[in-house]
C-alpha cells in the first residue's frame, strides 16, 4: 500500500515535466492542419474498425510515451503514411502530444444512458 | 385519266397497266401503338415501378406508361438523373428482391446512367434498363433525334450487364424481355439492358392478334454439386477453429435463417462483411468486430460470396512499395458464383486466391444442402466440443459490444458531433420501431451502426454501392424507402454529404413522390476518403500534408442541406453542431417521415 502511494506521487510528480515537452495549443493546431484528426478524431477517439476498413488508433488519452510516439510515425505500420523529420519535427510531435495529454478520459460508459440499453 | 391515255393498248393477256395510287389521307393518330404491348410486358413482368428521367427516345413508351397502363405497375418514378434511376433501382431490389425498371435514352441517358450500372454489377444486383433508340435512320425527324441515336445502344455498357438485347420486332422484345428478366434474376444476378425502338414503339399494332407474352419460368440457381458439399461438411466437422465469412451471401430473406442455422449447428463464429444482411449483429456467434484475429487464428476459413478472398487472407501493405502476404495458415473454402459472371475489362474479380475446395455455385442456395451435410456428420461428441467452442465465441461476442460501447464513449460530448455519438442518438429513437438501414456503406461512419445497433431481420441492411462509385448513397435510400413504403418501415440514411452532391434532386423525387425516409446528414464537409488519400501521397511523397484540403474540402461555402431539403419541398432541420440537440430533432423528424413524407437533418460531424 505504502509503495503504491509512494509510486503514485511520482507519477503525479512526472507528469508537468513531460507535458512541458510541448506546447498543447500549437500541437492542436497542427493536430488540424496536419490532418491527424482525419483518420483518429478531432478529439483523438479513433476511426473505424473491422469488419471494413479498420484504421486510426485512439491517441487520447495517449498510452505509450512520447518517445514510442515520435518511433512509430517515422515508421508506422498498417495504412498509416510516414511522416518524417522534414515534414513533421520532433519538436512538433512532442506539441502533438502535448495537445493529446489535455484531452481528458470520456466519462464512464456507465454515465452514459444510451450507451447502456 | 391522262396517264392512262397516254398508254398503248395492250393485249388481253397482258397485265393492267400500273394506277397512279389514289390520293390517300395521311393517318395521324393511332390508338393501339407498339408501346402499348411492350407495357403489357412490363406488366406480365410485375414491375411496380419505373424510374427514369423523361426522354424523347423513349416518349412512346414513356406515355403508354401514363395512359394505357394506367400508371400503375409500372409507377412512373420521376428522377431527375439517370444515375439517380439506376441507384434507386439498386437500393430497391436490396429490400424488395425484385428489379426496377429503368427507362433511359440509348445515349445521353446510358452515359448517365453508367456509373450506377456499373456499382449495381460490382454489387451483382439486377436492375432492367430500358433504352430509348431510333435505329432506323429514316425516321429521325431532327438534329436531335440523330445524336440521340447509335448503332449498337448497349455497348456502352456490356462490360458490366449481364445480357442486352436490341429487338426489332415486337415478338423478340417480349420474348427478349422475359429472357433478360431471367437473366437478371439467375445468380449471379446483375443489370440488363433492353432496347425498345421508337419506330418500334410507335407503329401502330392495330389488327395484331397474334403478339403473346411468353410465360416467364423462373430458374432455379446454381447449387454447389453434392460430392463438393459432402467434402465441405466433412471439413467443417474436423476443424477447431472454423470461421464463416459472408460477403455477397444474403440474395433473399430465407438467407439469414440458413447462416443461423449452419453457425449454430457448428457453433462456429461468422464474420459479416456488411454487403449484404447476412447475420444478425446480435447472434452470439457474430463476431465480425474481431475478423482480424478469428482470421489469423483459424484453421478453416469458408466463405460464403466473398468477393476479395484474396485481401481477407492476406496483409497488404498500404505504404510506398507493394507487398502482400498471407496472414493464415487456415485451410480455405469458398462458395461462390463469381466466376460464373467474370468480365475481362473490369476488374472487379479481385486478386487470384488459391483454395483447399472451391464451390462455384450460389453460396445461398448451397447452403441447405450444406446444412443437411453437416446435420448427418453430427454426433454427441462433436456437438459437446462445438458447444465448448460456442460459449468462448459467445464470451468474445459479449466482450465485443462492450469494447464498442467503451469505445463510442470517447468524444460522446464534441462537437463537432463524433460519428459513434450519431449513430448512438440515430438508435436510441429507431430502436422500437421496424427500422431499415438505406446508407449506403456504415464504413463512413466507422461501422458504428453494426458494432452497436441490433440487426436482426433481412431488411435492416441494404449494404453497400459494389463499385465503390460515390452518387450511389442517396438515391439507393431512396429506393429503398419506396420499396419499404408498403411494408410501413421506418427507413433511415446516414448520408454523407460528397454522395449526396452528386445527384440531390433525388431529394426532390423522395418529396414529390411522398417517399418517407429520413435522411441524416454525415455533414464532414469534405470528400474524407479523398482527403486521406491526397495525405497518403503527400506523406509518400514526402511534402507535408497541410494542403490535402485543396480539392477535397467542401467548404468555403459550406452547404446548408437544410435549406436544400426545402428547396426541394422536404422538412430540412439543421445544421446540428451539439450533440445534445440531436435526439429532439431525430424525433421531430420521425414523426414527418411517419406520416409519409420525407425528412432531412444535417448533422456537422466529425470526419469518421
Amino acid at each position: 500500500m505504502k509503495k503504491s502511494v509512494i509510486a503514485g506521487v511520482i507519477f503525479v510528480c512526472a507528469l508537468p515535466a513531460i507535458a512541458q515537452q510541448g506546447n498543447a495549443e500549437n500541437g492542436k493546431k497542427l493536430f488540424i492542419a496536419d490532418g491527424c484528426y482525419q483518420c483518429h478524431g478531432l478529439q483523438g477517439q479513433g476511426g473505424s474498425s473491422a469488419p471494413v476498413g479498420s484504421y486510426g488508433a485512439r491517441l487520447a488519452p495517449p498510452k505509450l510515451p512520447v518517445a514510442a510516439v515520435r518511433a512509430y510515425i517515422r515508421h508506422p505500420g498498417g495504412g498509416m503514411p510516414p511522416y518524417t523529420a522534414k515534414v513533421l519535427s520532433d519538436a512538433q510531435i512532442d506539441d502533438i502530444y502535448a495537445f493529446l495529454k489535455t484531452i481528458p478520459a470520456p466519462r464512464p460508459v456507465k454515465d452514459i444512458p444510451l450507451l447502456n440499453p | 385519266m391522262a396517264m392512262a391515255a397516254a398508254v398503248p393498248a395492250l393485249s388481253a393477256a397482258e397485265p393492267d397497266p400500273p394506277q397512279e395510287p389514289a390520293a390517300k389521307a395521311e393517318v395521324l393518330t393511332t390508338e393501339r401503338p407498339g408501346a402499348d404491348f411492350m407495357i403489357d410486358v412490363f406488366k406480365s413482368l410485375g414491375f411496380e415501378y419505373v424510374c427514369a428521367n423523361p426522354g424523347s427516345a423513349f416518349r412512346g413508351i414513356q406515355e403508354s406508361v401514363v395512359n394505357y397502363g394506367g400508371n400503375s405497375k409500372p409507377e412512373f418514378i420521376t428522377c431527375c438523373h439517370e444515375e439517380s434511376s439506376v441507384a434507386m433501382g439498386h437500393g430497391y431490389f436490396k429490400v424488395e428482391g425484385k428489379p426496377m425498371l429503368v427507362f433511359a435514352h440509348g445515349t445521353v441517358g446510358l452515359q448517365h446512367a453508367s456509373m450506377a450500372i456499373y456499382n449495381a454489377f460490382c454489387d451483382r444486383v439486377p436492375v432492367f434498363i430500358v433504352l430509348g433508340n431510333n435505329l432506323n435512320a429514316a425516321t429521325r425527324r431532327s438534329q436531335v433525334d440523330w445524336v440521340h441515336s447509335v448503332q449498337d445502344a448497349p455497348s456502352l455498357v456490356r462490360d458490366f450487364t449481364k445480357f442486352d438485347d436490341s429487338p426489332v420486332s415486337l415478338e423478340q422484345f417480349a420474348e427478349s424481355s422475359v429472357r433478360a428478366y431471367k437473366v437478371a434474376m439467375t445468380a449471379p444476378s446483375a443489370p440488363v439492358v433492353l432496347v425498345a425502338d421508337a419506330e418500334l414503339s410507335e407503329t401502330p399494332i392495330e389488327g395484331r392478334r397474334d403478339l403473346k407474352v411468353p410465360r416467364l419460368t423462373a430458374a432455379s440457381p446454381p447449387a454447389g454439386d453434392p460430392a463438393a458439399v459432402a467434402e465441405l461438411a466433412g471439413m467443417l466437422m474436423e476443424a477447431q477453429n472454423p470461421v464463416i465469412v459472408a460477403g455477397r451471401y444474403a440474395r433473399t430473406q430465407a438467407a439469414m435463417a440458413h447462416l443461423v442455422e449452419l453457425a449454430e449447428l457448428l457453433q462456429a463464429p461468422v464474420v459479416d462483411q456488411g454487403m449484404r444482411m447476412n447475420f444478425p449483429s446480435r447472434h452470439p456467434l457474430n463476431l465480425s468486430g474481431n475478423a482480424g484475429a478469428l482470421i489469423r487464428n483459424a484453421d478453416l476459413i469458408l466463405g460464403l460470396e466473398v468477393p476479395d478472398f484474396y485481401g481477407l487472407v492476406n496483409s497488404i501493405s498500404g505504404q510506398l512499395e507493394y507487398s502482400s502476404h498471407l496472414v493464415t495458415k487456415a485451410k480455405l473454402a469458398s462458395i461462390s458464383a463469381g466466376d460464373r459472371l467474370a468480365k475481362s475489362n473490369y476488374q472487379d474479380f479481385q486478386r487470384y486466391q488459391a483454395f483447399d475446395l472451391d464451390i462455384a455455385a450460389d453460396g445461398e442456395a448451397t447452403l441447405p444442402s450444406l446444412v443437411e451435410a453437416v446435420k448427418h456428420r453430427m454426433n454427441g461428441d462433436r456437438k459437446r466440443a462445438f458447444e465448448a467452442r460456442g460459449a468462448k465465441v459467445a464470451e468474445q461476442h459479449a466482450a465485443m459490444l462492450a469494447k464498442a460501447r467503451l469505445d463510442a464513449s470517447y468524444a460522446w460530448d464534441a462537437s463537432p458531433v463524433s460519428v459513434a455519438r450519431l449513430c448512438s442518438e440515430v438508435w436510441a429513437q429507431i430502436r422500437n420501431e421496424d427500422w431499415c438501414l438505406a446508407s449506403a456503406s456504415t464504413v463512413f461512419v466507422s461501422n458504428w451502426p453494426l458494432r452497436l445497433w441490433d440487426f436482426d431481420k433481412p431488411y435492416r441492411h441494404i449494404g453497400g454501392a459494389g463499385g465503390a462509385g460515390m452518387g450511389y448513397g442517396a438515391p439507393a435510400a431512396v429506393g429503398a424507402a419506396l420499396a419499404n413504403k408498403k411494408h410501413g418501415r421506418l427507413t433511415v440514411n446516414i448520408q454523407t454529404d460528397g454522395d449526396l452532391m452528386y445527384a440531390p434532386g433525388v431529394l426532390w423525387t423522395a418529396a414529390h413522390h411522398r417517399i418517407p425516409l429520413l435522411t441524416i446528414m454525415h455533414n464532414n464537409r469534405a470528400y474524407h476518403q479523398e482527403m486521406m488519400e491526397v495525405q497518403i501521397a503527400a506523406n509518400q511523397h514526402n511534402r507535408g500534408i497541410d494542403r490535402a484540403r485543396i480539392g477535397t474540402s467542401i467548404d468555403d461555402p459550406n452547404i446548408d442541406y437544410a435549406k436544400l431539403a426545402q428547396s426541394m419541398g422536404m422538412m430540412g432541420i439543421g445544421p446540428i453542431h451539439k450533440p445534445e440537440d440531436l435526439a429532439p430533432a431525430i424525433r421531430r423528424g420521425i414523426e414527418t417521415v411517419k406520416r409519409g413524407e420525407p425528412v432531412l437533418i444535417d448533422v456537422v460531424t466529425q470526419p469518421r
